[in-house]
Formats: structure tokens, C-alpha cells, sequence
């Protein structure tokens, strides 16, 4: 099919998109990459009236280091930041999910924060802005909000985004030098969205694990931070029994989805077996201090 | 309501001004504005690949952008493979391979083949094998596709059409 009829506006800067979406009260939507709205909107499952494209907003293009963490612009691309020395060196584990996100003429579009604002329930980019203690600028005629990645996510395709935001920017926070990282998932074909997803943080000191993040995509109606498991690594040396039981806390409190791709039993024990692999790899990444 | 737009594409080196519709995508403004029905439409959301061009050399999903975005871009799509009434070594070597049964995602292989080869001019087969991952096949015919990439690729190296770094710019012939 087609997309229905809807009146475009180019937005050349910032200041010009959030005054249009200002204009159109809850009729107009935010274009960015397009690889999820304009699917929608050739199925005609979208119809917005307005569309306010944001792919010509050059100072929306950028990946900055500032106080701790990384700052990822709303126009910049998923093939982008996949190869920036910068995503690789401070936030390794976007760089690896990133690779999982479609296909690279997809990722030649589609924007990091586009992902984070589409809010798929199966998609990387969400989980990983979980792990990395994300939060979004939102950014309306009204004013400036900031809005914690955590908070963020309500629902499948569901936010905290009132109508007429724009997130302008995604912080991420960077681990210590040394941290292990891994993302991992499983998916009918590469480039199909997850049957479950998982992405693991692992810092190792004197004591054992001193700092750990686990998260899971595809599993839920959001994304997922597995906070049991977390907390079973936390001060404890990781011990291969020490990642079964947290691989076990990760998916004990899940309800995952049942589809023709997998009844929930299933993606549970995908899930268990993804975030297990994903500590083991996470770990031998931290003991070989950080490096891939 | 429609709501138009004047654009000016330049299409495989050539300029175009057209006014289009703002609904109207990439791919159906090339095949039904300009003529240009070498680029296939296929699942119309992001999935099959048959629809890829380069927009400002890489390649996208002709079905998942707007025409109206295009304004001002520089876009390839597979009639401008070939220069001069000769083929393009890529479209030899899927001839020669047999690597097209139905053709309907011939196109599209063509072109994400195109920037697999400027990006990596030497590639394993593994290589070639992920890359072609965004593109669809219906015929399944992908192991002699795959051969043909491969066999592009040689060619291209023994004549020196490729030069050692990728660049996304036009250096194949």
C-alpha cells in the first residue's frame, strides 16, 4: 500500500522543528530515519497528518565525550555511531548492538535516538540506553525536559513523550576503562527483530564484580534491566555458578510474549541461555581489560 | 488534499526537476515520474531489499523515504551500472554466473553488491554472504549470487577499477 495523504515541512534547525510541531497540536509526527514510521505509514497502520522531517538538521548530527558521558544527537545515523572511534572506545556495548539493529542500508538511515523514541519492545537500542543509565533531552515550545531511560519506556511503542517533543539528545553514561561487555541475541534471520536479547556490563575489582548491568530486549512490552541479576553478581567473584544464578534471576520475573515465533516458555529459556552467554563473553572482555 | 513539492534529484548523473507529492516514495517516483523502472518494488516496508539505491552513495530502502526528501541528493540506481552500452563487471559476472532466476531481486543485489565491493574490494565469501543478508532472494538462488560478487570482484581488482581504501565515491567504471 501507499501512505495516506500528509503535508511535509523540511525543519532546517532545532528552533524551526519544535516550532512546527508546536503548530500542528497532536497531529504531527517527527521524521527522522523512517525505517519504522514509513513502514507504518505505507501500511497505513500510522496516519499522521503533519510530518516534520528532521533529517536536515545538521546540528542534530553529532557524538560528543562531556562530563562522563556520551551524547548522541537525534538526526545522527545507526551506521554512524556503529563506526565512530567514539561510540567504540566509550560505549562499546552500543557499537556491538548496533550491528544487530536491520540490515546497514537500514542502518544508513535509521537513527540512534529514532529507535529510542519508536520504543519497540524487541529492539537493541532501548535495552542498551537501559544499561547505560540513559536519559533523553525532551525538547518542546513549552521548554526542556530530561527524561531518564527508565522512566522513558511505558509500553510497546509507548513513552513518556508528551505530543509535540522532540528528543533532541540521548546521554549515555561511560564505564570505568576495563569494563566487559556483550550484546547478544537471537532472531529467525540476522536483522529480524530479537526473540530475545541480551546485553550484559561487567566490571571486575579486587573483590569479584564490582559494577554490573543486565538487560534484555524482546522479552516484554518494554525493555527490560535485569536488577536480580545485578544484584546476584554484585561483590561476589564471578564464579560460573555466580552466572547460572544470575542468568536464572534475569528471566525468573519475565512474561514474555508467545507468538508464532515461540510460545513464552520458549523466549524464556532463549533469553536465559542469551544473557548466560552474554556474562561469559562480557567477562572474558573484562579480564582482558575491556578490549574485544 | 495534496500537498506538492518542487524537488531536483540528479539520477545517475543526470538532473531532474519534478514537482511530487509529498506522500510519494523514493521508489515510485523513480519508476513512474522518471521512467526508471529498473528499481523493483517489492515488500514496501524495509524487509526485501529488491527497492535499495544509493542516496549520496550508500545505499537505503527506496520504499522507506520520501521523494521529497531526496531534494538536492545524488541518487544511483541500477540503470546507471552499466556506461556506454558496455556492462558493468558486476552485471557480467551475474550473467555469466547464472546468478538471476527470476530477476525481480537482481536490482537491488546489484547494487548493495556495488557498495559491498567499494567498501571492501577484496572480500571472503563470508563477507559477501553477510552482506547480501539485507536482500531477499525468493528464488533462494543466492550461492551462485554470492559466486558472482566474488567473481565481480576479481574482475574488478585485476582491471585496477578498485583502488585499496573504500571510498564511497564513484570509482568503479
Amino acid at each position: 500500500m501507499k501512505p495516506a495523504p500528509f503535508a511535509y515541512h523540511a525543519a532546517r534547525t532545532v528552533k524551526e522543528a519544535v516550532s512546527l510541531l508546536g503548530e500542528f497540536q497532536d497531529g504531527g509526527r517527527v521524521l527522522a530515519g523512517g525505517q519504522s514510521l514509513v513502514p507504518l505509514m505505507n501500511f497505513r497502520l500510522a496516519r499522521p497528518s503533519h510530518l516534520v522531517d528532521i533529517n536536515p538538521v545538521e546540528e542534530l548530527d553529532y557524538i560528543r565525550r562531556a562530563d562522563g558521558v556520551l551524547a548522541i544527537g537525534a538526526r545522527t545515523r545507526q551506521a554512524a555511531a556503529e563506526r565512530s572511534p567514539l561510540v567504540r572506545d566509550q560505549a562499546p556495548l552500543l557499537a556491538e548492538a548496533l550491528g544487530w539493529v536491520g540490515h546497514e542500508p537500514i542502518r544508513h538511515r535509521g537513527t540512534v535516538v529514532g529507535s529510542i523514541a519508536h520504543a519497540d519492545p524487541a529492539a537493541e537500542i532501548p535495552a542498551v540506553a537501559l544499561a547505560l543509565d540513559g536519559e533523553v533531552t525532551a525538547l518542546s515550545t513549552r521548554g526542556e525536559r530530561t527524561i531518564a531511560a527508565a522512566d522513558f519506556f511505558r509500553g510497546p511503542f509507548a513513552t513518556a513523550l508528551e505530543p509535540r517533543e522532540l528528543v533532541t539528545e540521548l546521554r549515555l553514561k561511560i564505564w570505568p576503562p576495563g569494563t566487559g561487555y556483550a550484546f547478544l541475541e537471537f532472531a529467525r534471520r540476522h536483522g529480524d527483530f530479537a526473540i530475545a536479547g541480551a546485553g550484559v556490563l561487567l566490571h571486575l575489582g579486587p573483590g569479584g564484580v564490582d559494577q554490573a548491568a543486565v538487560v534484555l530486549c524482546g522479552v516484554g512490552d518494554t525493555p527490560v534491566r535485569a536488577r536480580r541479576a545485578e544484584e546476584r553478581l554484585l561483590g561476589h567473584p564471578p564464579t560460573p555458578e555466580a552466572l547460572d544464578e544470575a542468568a536464572e534471576a534475569a528471566v525468573a520475573d519475565l512474561t514474555p510474549p508467545g507468538d508464532v515465533h515461540g510460545s513464552p516458555q520458549y523466549r524464556r529459556k532463549v533469553a536465559r541461555a542469551y544473557v548466560r552467554r552474554a556474562l561469559t563473553l562480557a567477562l572474558e572482555r573484562a579480564r582482558r581489560g575491556g578490549r574485544p | 488534499m495534496r500537498d506538492i513539492h518542487r524537488i531536483s534529484v540528479t539520477v545517475n548523473g543526470r538532473r531532474y526537476d519534478r514537482e511530487v507529492e509529498s506522500r510519494k516514495l523514493l521508489v515510485d517516483f523513480l519508476r513512474e515520474d522518471l521512467g526508471l523502472v529498473g528499481t523493483h518494488v517489492g515488500c514496501e516496508h524495509g524487509v526485501c531489499g529488491t527497492c535499495t539505491v544509493l542516496l549520496n552513495g550508500e545505499s537505503i530502502r527506496s520504499c522507506l523515504t520520501f521523494a521529497v526528501q531526496a531534494d538536492g541528493a545524488a541518487i544511483m540506481t541500477v540503470e546507471g551500472l552499466a556506461r556506454d552500452g558496455q556492462l558493468h563487471p558486476l552485471q557480467e559476472a551475474f550473467r555469466e554466473k547464472q546468478a538471476l532466476q527470476c530477476g525481480y531481486c537482481t536490482p537491488g543485489m546489484l547494487l548493495r553488491a556495488y557498495e559491498i565491493l567499494q567498501d571492501n574490494p577484496s572480500p571472503r565469501p563470508e563477507d559477501v554472504r553477510k552482506g547480501i543478508a539485507s536482500n531477499l532472494c525468493r528464488c533462494t538462488g543466492y550461492q551462485f549470487i554470492i559466486e558472482a560478487i566474488l567473481d565481480a570482484a576479481s574482475r574488478l581488482r585485476a582491471a585496477g577499477a578498485v583502488p585499496g581504501s573504500a571510498r564511497r565515491e564513484e570509482v568503479l567504471p
